[in-house]
């Protein structure tokens, strides 16, 4: 199974059509389910975000995370690739791709790999405003813990 | 040991990271908080909310009790904001 899990932290964009053939390749996938974030310009407020990370930490964290989704629920492969550096409005920050035999698992487990992800992987998101200079690092949301805890 | 430092809490200490030499009475992760904020005004600027920086032992997720002994690497950052 781990060999099954791809993490890869990168500053370029990621092509969605490539890492759904790669994933239903493999024996036994009836299912993929991906998921992309995608940068927001918050009501034309933002023009990028400058995502920073910790090297190492980032992609340790994930493959946990991708790990530990592999024991809940019946895996086939997992991708996941979270992009570094300056993303504007409308390019894609991240990607989750999980594959199983069935829906119901690879569903769930893209869910659970996103909501970890957003509470445990260390990446920050900094604003780069439509207008003036770079300014402030986006607040984590309430929100995302209590997503991150209905799992437990 | 190494301390590393990001975002935020990167920015207002000035630098992204140093090398320290912990007095004894620091054995955890919560001591060295406390320790680091009475260096100056600016850690005291970048940790003046303990409850407000997540702090990493040798790049696993640690709490205040985490214990510092052994440890090669410590990171102090702001609750994380990716996906």
């Amino acid at each position: 199974m781990p060999d099954r899990i791809t993490v890869r932290v990168q500053s370029g964009r990621f092509d969605l059509g490539e890492e759904m053939a790669r994933l239903r390749q493999f024996a036994g996938v009836g299912a993929v389910v991906t998921f992309t974030g995608v940068c927001r310009d918050e009501g034309g407020r933002l023009a990028a975000l400058e995502l920073e990370h910790y090297p190492g930490m980032a992609e340790s964290e994930i493959a946990r995370i991708a790990t530990e989704a592999a024991t809940r629920w019946p895996l086939i492969a997992v991708t996941v690739i979270h992009r570094i550096g300056k993303i504007a409005v409308g390019d894609d920050i991240v990607l989750v791709a999980t594959a199983s035999s069935h829906r119901d698992a690879a569903f769930a487990a893209a869910g659970f790999v996103m909501d970890f992800l957003k509470t445990s992987a260390p990446f920050w998101k900094k604003e780069h405003p439509a207008e003036g200079k770079p300014g402030e690092w986006v607040e984590a949301h309430i929100d995302d813990d209590r997503a991150a805890r209905k799992w437990r | 040991m190494k301390l590393v430092y990001f975002a935020w809490v990167r920015e207002r200490i000035g630098r992204p990271g140093e090398e320290v030499s912990l007095p004894a009475d620091v054995t955890t992760a919560g001591d060295l908080l406390a320790w680091l904020r009475r260096r100056g005004p600016e850690y005291e600027h970048a940790l003046a909310e303990p409850r407000a920086i997540r702090i990493a032992v040798d790049r696993l997720h640690a709490k205040p009790d985490t214990p510092l002994a052994g440890a090669s690497e410590v990171a102090l950052f702001p609750p994380m904001t990716g996906g």
